[in-house]
C-alpha cells in the first residue's frame, strides 16, 4: 500500500512540475553573437561583456536611455563640487548584494580603488584619469562617500553610468552584484543563464519587488540567419541590431514585430590618409590635406542614396559627429550638405583641379585616382563604395574599392599608414562629447586622418583641440555646449572625417514580452529590463 | 561528332559569342539605375536589376566573359602543374617521388587562408578591377594543382604496371619517348576530369575570396560575384530569376564536358 502512496506522490509531483502555472519562470531569450571576454565588471571592453554588465551591474547613477536623463539608483542624489573634481553621493539604504552582503560606503570606496588601480588595467577608469595623480574616496558616514579626482572632467556624474559596484566583504567577490540579474551558469560558446537577483532593491509602483522576469538567457550564436529563423520560431524575444537587409525582411512576415528606434549614435565615415610619414606619393598627400578636395569628395557623394538604396531607408545623411538622436548634443544649425557634383566640381576647380576628358586631373597634370578600402564581409560597406565610386566617376574621379580582412585594414590605418582613404564605421554609445576626446584631440590616437600629433599639424586642428580642452574643463553644460558647437562647425568646414549616414538602431521584439520602450541609446530594446516581462511562461528548462 | 555534342557546342557557342558582344547587346554592367533598384524582369532589364539598381543581365554577360576565359585558363594552370609533378612523381619513382608526394602533402597542410590574407596585404591597393581578377585567378590556378597531382600519380602507377608499356619498355623505347607518346595520351582522361572539376571549383573560390577581399573588386561582375547574392537564400523565394548565374553556370559546364566526352578509358 506505500508502495501505491509513494508513486502516488512521484507522479502527482511530476505532472505539477510539467505543468505550466501562473507563477512559473517568465524568461527573457536573446542572442549574443560571441562569448564574453570577462565576467569581472570592471575589466569589461567588449560588446558581450558590456552587456553582461548592464544585465547584473547596480550603479550608482544611470543613464535613462529614453529620457537620456541621469537618474539615481544606488545613489539617491549626488553634488559635483570643485569646478567638476569632486562627487558627493548620499547612497541608497537597506540595499543588499545578491548574496545578501550589505551595501555601504565601503563598497564604493573599494570599487573605486580597484577600479583606479593602474595594475588592473581597467577601460572604464581612462574616463576618470583626467590628470596624474591619485583618485581619492572617502566614506563621510555611512551613506554618504565623496570621490575626488586629481583634475576635473566633464559631466562626471555620467561617468558612473558604467561602473558597477562590487563589494568589499563578500566572499562571492565580483560575482556579488547588485543589479536586477546574476550569473548563474555560463557553457562557453552555447549560453550564459542569469537568474533574477532576490535582493534587487527596486520596487514597481504596487511595491513588487523587481525585476519581472525569473531569468534571461542568453545563446552564444554567431549565424544572424539561424538568430532570425529562432526568433520567427518563437525561440528568441529579442533580435538586436538587425541589418537594414533583415529588418525588412522580417517587416514583411511580422510588420507588428520590427522596431526601428531612429538613428544611432553611430557613424559611417570615410576619411583620407593625412599622416606627413606615410609612404604615398607627395602630390597624392597634397589632395588629402586639402580640406577643399575633402569637401568636393563630400559634396559630390550623394547621401540621400546611400541612406534609400544601401539601408533601405533605415539610415540619415549625417551633418557631423553628433546624430540627430543626441538631442542635446547636436549643432542643429548644421546641415548635411546637399549633393552637388557642380557644387563639388567648382571646389575642386577653386583647388587648382580640372577636367581633362574624362578624367579629372591635378594643377600637375596627375589624374585623379584613389583606393578606398574597407572591411571585408560587410556588404552594406561593400555597397556604399559601389555607389562612392559611380559619384566620384561622374567628377572624373577613378575610385577603386579594395576589400581587406579586419586586421589588416587596422594594421593599415594604425601602424603602416599604407593606404589612401578609408571607408569605417564609428561606434559610439556616450552622448557627452567627452567620449570623443581621443578622436577630436590632435594628439589622440584615434585622430584617424592623423594620429598621436606632437603638435597640431593645421591652425584649424589647433583650434579644436583648445575647444575640446575647454569644453571639458568647462561645468556649465550650456558653455560647453558652444564650445563643443564650434568644434562641429569647424568639422563640416574642414571635412577631415566626411560623415556619411547615422544607421538607425533595428531590432525585432517578440510579442510575448511586455513593456517594451525602445529607446534610441543601448540597449535599445532591453535597456527597461527589470521592468520587462513576458506573456509565455518557461517551466522545463533545456 | 554525335548530336548531343553539336548542341552542347551551339549552346556554347551562343554564351561565348553573347559574352563576347556583351557590349553591343546589354552596354552598361556598372551604372546604377538608382530608381529601379531591385526590380523584377522588364523587357530593359531582361533579369531585373541587383540591389543598386545594376542590370542582371548585362552582368551576367560580362560576368560570363571574366568567368568563362579566365576560370578555364586557372584549372588549365593547375592541371598542368598536377600532371607535371604528379606524372614525373610516378615515371622517375624512388626518391624523386617520395620527394614530390612530401612536397604534395606539405603544400596540402598549409594553411592556405592566412597565406592569402598575407597575400592579399602584399599586394598594391591600387589595382584596377581587371588586374584584380587576373591576379586572383593566377593564385587559384596556382594553389589548386595539389589534390590533382595525387590523383593522376596514382592514375599514371597504374598505367606504368600496364601490359601494353611493358611491352614497350621491353621494346627498348626511349624514356621520354615513352613519356610523351604512350603514357601522356593515356592520362588525357583522367587530367581531363580534374580540368573540369576545377572550373567550378574555382568559379566558386573566387566566390569566396571575395570574404577575404581578393576576389573581383567592383564593379566588374563575375560568376563568383553574382553567387554571392544567393547568401540571401530567403530572397531567392522572391526573385527565383537570381539564379540565373547557377543555371548558366551548370549550362557551361555540362556543355563543355559534353563537347570534351571522351571514350578513352584508363587501362588497367
Amino acid at each position: 500500500m506505500l508502495r501505491y502512496i509513494a508513486a502516488l506522490f512521484v507522479t502527482a509531483a511530476l505532472f505539477f512540475a510539467a505543468t505550466p502555472s501562473a507563477e512559473s519562470a517568465g524568461e527573457l531569450r536573446f542572442c549574443l553573437r560571441g562569448d564574453p571576454k570577462s565576467f569581472n565588471p570592471l575589466l569589461v571592453e567588449d560588446e558581450y561583456s558590456e552587456t553582461l554588465l548592464y544585465l547584473t551591474g547596480g550603479v550608482l547613477v544611470r543613464l535613462n536611455r529614453y529620457t537620456q536623463e541621469l537618474e539615481g539608483e544606488l545613489a539617491t542624489k549626488w553634488r559635483v563640487s570643485e569646478n567638476g573634481r569632486r562627487i558627493d553621493f548620499e547612497l541608497r539604504p537597506n540595499v543588499r548584494f545578491s548574496d545578501g552582503t550589505q551595501f555601504t560606503c565601503e563598497d564604493v570606496a573599494y570599487t573605486m580603488r580597484r577600479l583606479m588601480d593602474p595594475a588592473l588595467h581597467a577601460p572604464t577608469a581612462d574616463s576618470f584619469r583626467s590628470a596624474p595623480g591619485p583618485v581619492e574616496t572617502k566614506c563621510n558616514g555611512p551613506s554618504s562617500v565623496m570621490v575626488r579626482l586629481p583634475a576635473p572632467v566633464a559631466s562626471l556624474a555620467a561617468r558612473f553610468d558604467q561602473v558597477a559596484m562590487i563589494s568589499s566583504r563578500s566572499p562571492k567577490k565580483e560575482a556579488a552584484v547588485l543589479g536586477p540579474f546574476m550569473v548563474t551558469e555560463y557553457k562557453p560558446g552555447v549560453e550564459v543563464l542569469l537568474r533574477r537577483n532576490p535582493n534587487y532593491w527596486k520596487h514597481d509602483a504596487n511595491g513588487r519587488q523587481l525585476p519581472y522576469l525569473d531569468s534571461v538567457r542568453l545563446d552564444i550564436q554567431q549565424n544572424r540567419e539561424l538568430e532570425l529563423l529562432r526568433f520567427r520560431r518563437g525561440e528568441l524575444d529579442i533580435v538586436n541590431k538587425l541589418d537594414p537587409e533583415m529588418y525588412d525582411r522580417l517587416s514583411r512576415e511580422m510588420p507588428h514585430r520590427v522596431v526601428d528606434a531612429g538613428p544611432s549614435l553611430d557613424w559611417e565615415v570615410v576619411f583620407f590618409n593625412q599622416v606627413a610619414s606615410s609612404p604615398l606619393p607627395e602630390y597624392k598627400k597634397a589632395w588629402f590635406r586639402s580640406a577643399e578636395f575633402r569637401r568636393a569628395i563630400w559634396e559630390g557623394v550623394n547621401r540621400d542614396d546611400i541612406s534609400r538604396i544601401v539601408y533601405r531607408g533605415h539610415a540619415k545623411p549625417a551633418a557631423g559627429p553628433v546624430s540627430s538622436s543626441n538631442r542635446f548634443w547636436i549643432n542643429a544649425a548644421l546641415k548635411p550638405p546637399a549633393y552637388s557634383p557642380d557644387a563639388a566640381l567648382a571646389l575642386l576647380s577653386r583647388d587648382g583641379f580640372h577636367r581633362s576628358g574624362d578624367s579629372l586631373v591635378d594643377r600637375s597634370g596627375h589624374p585623379v585616382e584613389f583606393s578606398m578600402i574597407t572591411n571585408a564581409g560587410n556588404k552594406l560597406h561593400e555597397r556604399t563604395l559601389a555607389m562612392i565610386q559611380q559619384d566620384l566617376a561622374k567628377l572624373g574621379i577613378h575610385l577603386n574599392v579594395v576589400v581587406l580582412d579586419f586586421p589588416s585594414l587596422i594594421e593599415r590605418i594604425s601602424r603602416s599608414y599604407n593606404y589612401e582613404s578609408v571607408l569605417m564605421a564609428f561606434t559610439n554609445v556616450d552622448l557627452d562629447p567627452s567620449d570623443q576626446m581621443n578622436i577630436w584631440l590632435s594628439s589622440g590616437p584615434n585622430h584617424q586622418w592623423n594620429p598621436g600629433q606632437k603638435t597640431p599639424a593645421t591652425p584649424w586642428e589647433a583650434e579644436v583641440d583648445k575647444l575640446m580642452q575647454a569644453q571639458a574643463a568647462a561645468q556649465n553644460i550650456q558653455q560647453r555646449k558652444v564650445y563643443f558647437d564650434k568644434v562641429q562647425q569647424i568639422v563640416a568646414e574642414k571635412a577631415p572625417m566626411l560623415f556619411l549616414v547615422n544607421p538607425d538602431a533595428l531590432s525585432a521584439v517578440s510579442s510575448n514580452l511586455k513593456n517594451v520602450t525602445p529607446a534610441l541609446l543601448r540597449p535599445q530594446i532591453y535597456w527597461n529590463v527589470e521592468r520587462l516581462d513576458t506573456s509565455t511562461k518557461y517551466v522545463s528548462q533545456r | 561528332m554525335k548530336r548531343t555534342q553539336v548542341i552542347a557546342l551551339i549552346f556554347l557557342c551562343v554564351i561565348a559569342l553573347a559574352s563576347l558582344f556583351a557590349g553591343f547587346i546589354a552596354p552598361s554592367y556598372s551604372e546604377q539605375f538608382r530608381d529601379f533598384i531591385s526590380a523584377p524582369p522588364s523587357a530593359r532589364f531582361p533579369l531585373g536589376t541587383d540591389e543598386l539598381g545594376r542590370d542582371r543581365f548585362a552582368r551576367l554577360l560580362y560576368g560570363t566573359r571574366v568567368s568563362l576565359l579566365l576560370a578555364p585558363a586557372a584549372a588549365l594552370l593547375s592541371t598542368f602543374i598536377a600532371a607535371l609533378l604528379g606524372g614525373l612523381a610516378a615515371y622517375l619513382g624512388g626518391y624523386w617521388e617520395k620527394a614530390i608526394t612530401t612536397g604534395i602533402d606539405l603544400f596540402l597542410s598549409l594553411p592556405w587562408l592566412f597565406l592569402l590574407l598575407a597575400a592579399r596585404a602584399m599586394l598594391p591597393l591600387n589595382t584596377s578591377p581587371v588586374t584584380s581578377v587576373i591576379l586572383t585567378f593566377l593564385l587559384l590556378g596556382c594553389l589548386g594543382w595539389a589534390t590533382p597531382a595525387r590523383i593522376i600519380r596514382a592514375g599514371t602507377r597504374t598505367l606504368l604496371n600496364s601490359d601494353f608499356l611493358i611491352h614497350a619498355r621491353a621494346a627498348g623505347i626511349s624514356p621520354a619517348s615513352l613519356f610523351w607518346r604512350h603514357l601522356m595520351p593515356n592520362l588525357r582522361p583522367i587530367l581531363l576530369a580534374q580540368f573540369w572539376i576545377s572550373v567550378p571549383v574555382f568559379v566558386l573560390s573566387e566566390a569566396n575570396l571575395g570574404l577575404l577581399g581578393l576576389g573581383v573588386s567592383e564593379p566588374l561582375p563575375s560568376w563568383g560575384a553574382l553567387l554571392r547574392e544567393l547568401e540571401n537564400y530567403t530572397e531567392i523565394l522572391h526573385s527565383p530569376w537570381m539564379l540565373a548565374p547557377v543555371a548558366l553556370l551548370v549550362i557551361v559546364v555540362a556543355c563543355l564536358q559534353v563537347v570534351l566526352r571522351t571514350e578513352d578509358q584508363i587501362p588497367c
